[in-house]
């Protein structure tokens, strides 16, 4: 699984390129390497979706991307600039660029101010245009996304539903409109009706204004949905990067395969598959050796233990981090088959 | 420990003597007071439940279902306004026990796996005691023998080393470890029904297809019966025998679980069907979403209260309140123009032709946001 390696990158110019990153938390006992060397490209107008488990470090990485969270080593490049670079002063400017949206709608939202106020705040904080002007731009802001400003804008978090207030934050985040909208669990708080409104809305917003996004999740039948590529992330590491059909017909990762196995399937005529992933995630503060995914996988071997898989092409676009990939035929959720790598 | 010897107030049979179905409620309503008048949360619900069966309720937030099942246990804030109904368990009506009656019930006969693991356990008393707490005080054991049992229970619901994690406080587990724990306290005095209140929401995806096979084989094991309360459809598509459909308070669809899938009637339940992501979908189709969002239960409208949502709504709808039906043996449904016949086929097409939003996002034709934010207005109340 989980390897490290940079097959995957793309040599065009991509609009994010993130190098070999490195996010490490350290306690008076434990150094935490929760990012441990992960590389990936976003282009122009793509939306790449981040999948994994609570605590694969999916959320960190965005955070280190969006330039909030302090990186050990490793380099984030916008549009070919290295972030790391951007001194002191010039960066808060440069984190307009790219915006979050967050798991809990309702808590990332100020419960004591009106949406209205939420929503002009990054155009106050960078005195960009007199007052009725961010009034209306932020009023245009709500309509985009689907919130009626006539009735809403006065109202406080509080009195919105969850939906509602994914809605605003959302609309929050593209005052600035920045080049990249990194989206952190966007519905995973939210019912499946309002979860599908959402998406449809990132759908349109993409459509309309060209975004980048990345899209963070653990359930690969929402990431699929939005994604024109998946990263799938394990314990700090990513373990497969394709396409999202050929992600979902020929997983090659048995971590990616598990993934999908997983996602309940609303009809009742297919078979409930076992889950082969058994156990939790191990401690990142002690991560396994070699391959990190071998002390939950169904093909490791003694080989998987020693040597760290490498990110490889196992069909065009479709790389993965495994020396024991699965024969790129599988469907999905099946029996698992050995192939020998190469 | 005064529990240990006091009389129990009802006696109940075992499961295999008795006639009839294990949980029966009938015409159960709940309502809270607010300032702007009694919220109706639940609203005339009639159920059953056989024993080793399972039963799905599913519904979005605000239908009602988490007060239903505290309707069923018993378990009801103080600013209640209202409680009519019956519930009774294999015969025994339960419904008007006080709470030292009920105490013979919870655990022994009825367990609640709860939501939110973190603020279901207390953050200062370790696992062991919150596990061998109702054992010592129900079952009677002995220290020992609570704390073997404890053990054993941990192992059946999967935690590792469960002897050292009696020690360990609930914030020292990871969310599905602290589910298992919950689930462990629940059987810790076999009871013969289990209420699971959404008990995955919030676990990623692999944790929650461990914790749905881990309820389902331990309920084989165990033979009880379950409730599966959860507001995704494909939760409950493999892992129950019936489900019932919860809208504004009232079940609106309740059919075997196959039936309800191929035979949808309730035009609430297909949609929420249409809602959901599925693998097999190519990226960037567009999901079926519903529009608007579920009725204010403090205000009485006359008609359906899916109307201002529906796809297929027509004049009646917004007047009468449809009664549940019968489809077919076990099916019943509340609708007008149920999917699938004629009436509401020809109610889809005139409001297609109409441009009626709900029914334009059904079709999936690309609506208008604005449409979106009118049916949420009407939606509200």
């Amino acid at each position: 699984m989980a390897g490290s390696g940079t097959a995957h990158l793309r040599s065009g110019d991509a609009l994010l390129r993130a190098d070999h990153l490195v996010v490490e938390f350290a306690s008076r006992k434990h150094r935490v390497q929760a990012v441990s060397d992960v590389s990936f490209d976003v282009l122009r107008g793509e939306t790449l979706g981040l999948v994994g488990e609570s605590g694969c470090g999916k959320s960190t990485t965005g955070r280190a991307v969006a330039l909030v969270q302090p990186l050990v080593s490793g380099s984030v490049l916008l549009d070919g600039e290295n972030m790391a670079e951007v001194s002191q002063k010039d960066l808060r400017r440069a984190r307009t660029r790219v915006q979050m949206v967050f798991q809990d709608p309702i808590s990332s939202l100020n419960p004591r101010r009106r949406v209205l106020d939420s929503v002009m705040e990054p155009l106050a904080v960078w005195h960009s245009g007199t007052k009725p002007e961010r009034r209306r731009k932020a009023i245009e802001g709500l309509e985009s996304v689907g919130i009626d400003p006539e009735q809403t804008a006065r109202r406080r978090p509080t009195e919105l539903s969850g939906g509602q207030c994914q809605r605003v934050s959302i609309a929050r985040a593209l005052m600035l409109e920045p080049e990249l909208l990194i989206c952190d669990e966007p519905v995973s708080a939210l019912d499946v009706s309002v979860q599908a409104q959402i998406l449809n809305l990132l759908h349109d917003l993409k459509d309309e204004r060209g975004l980048t996004m990345l899209f963070i999740a653990h359930d690969l039948a929402v990431v699929k949905n939005v994604s024109d590529r998946i990263a799938v992330m394990y314990l700090g590491k990513l373990c497969e990067v394709a396409p999202p059909e050929a992600l979902y017909l020929h997983p090659a990762h048995p971590y990616t395969a598990a993934l999908l196995a997983a996602v309940p399937d609303p009809d009742p005529e297919t078979q409930v598959p076992s889950v082969p992933l058994v156990g939790d995630l191990p401690s990142p503060t002690d991560p396994p050796s070699g391959c990190r995914f071998r002390t939950r996988c169904p093909l490791a071997a003694e080989r998987c233990a020693e040597e760290e898989p490498q990110m490889r092409e196992v069909a065009p676009g479709h790389f993965v981090a495994c020396h024991f990939a699965l024969e790129p035929l599988q469907p999905a959720g099946t029996g698992v088959s050995r192939s020998q790598a190469p | 420990m005064r529990f240990l010897h006091r009389r129990p107030h009802l006696e109940f049979q075992e499961a295999s003597e008795l006639e009839g179905p294990l949980l029966e409620v009938e015409d159960l309503h709940t309502s809270f007071a607010s300032p702007r008048g009694p919220v109706r949360a639940v609203d005339g619900v009639s159920f059953s439940v056989d024993r080793g069966r399972t039963l799905g309720i599913v519904g979005e937030s605000g239908s009602g279902k988490t007060v239903l099942v505290r309707s069923v246990m018993g378990l009801l804030p103080p600013n209640v306004a209202e409680r009519s109904g019956h519930v009774r368990l294999s015969g025994h009506e339960i419904s008007s026990l006080s709470a030292s009656e009920m105490r013979d019930v919870w655990g022994n006969q009825i367990a609640l796996v709860f939501q939110d693991p973190m603020t279901a356990l207390n953050p200062v008393v370790r696992i062991g005691r919150q596990i061998t707490e109702s054992l010592r005080l129900r079952a009677g054991l002995d220290r020992k023998a609570a704390r073997e049992t404890a053990i054993a229970l941990l192992e059946s619901v999967g935690l590792p080393s469960p002897a050292r994690r009696l020690r360990a406080y609930p914030h020292e587990l990871s969310g599905g470890m602290r589910q298992r724990v919950m689930i462990a306290i629940a059987l810790a005095c076999g009871p013969r029904l289990l209420l699971a209140d959404e008990p995955t929401t919030g676990l990623d995806v692999t944790l929650q297809a461990q914790i749905l096979d881990l309820l389902g084989s331990l309920q084989r094991e165990r033979s009880m019966a379950m409730i599966l309360v959860t507001h995704d459809l494909a939760v409950v598509a493999g892992r129950t025998d019936e489900v019932a459909v919860m809208y504004a308070g009232r079940i609106v669809e309740h059919a075997s679980t196959r039936v309800l899938f191929s035979r949808t009637r309730m035009p609430y339940t297909e949609a929420l069907l249409r809602s959901i992501p599925r693998l097999s979908q190519p990226s960037h189709s567009r999901l079926r979403a519903i529009p608007g969002r579920p009725p204010d239960l403090s205000v009485r409208s006359p008609g359906c209260a899916f109307a201002p949502r529906c796809p297929y709504v027509q004049e009646r709808c917004r007047r009468e309140s449809p009664p549940l039906r019968t489809a077919g043996p076990g099916h019943k449904f509340a609708c007008w123009y149920p999917v699938g016949s004629s009436e509401g086929d020809e109610a889809l097409a005139s409001n297609l032709e109409a441009r009626v939003p709900a029914a334009l996002t059904f079709a999936g034709r690309p609506e208008l946001r604005a449409g979106v934010v009118s049916a949420s207005k009407s939606g509200a109340g």
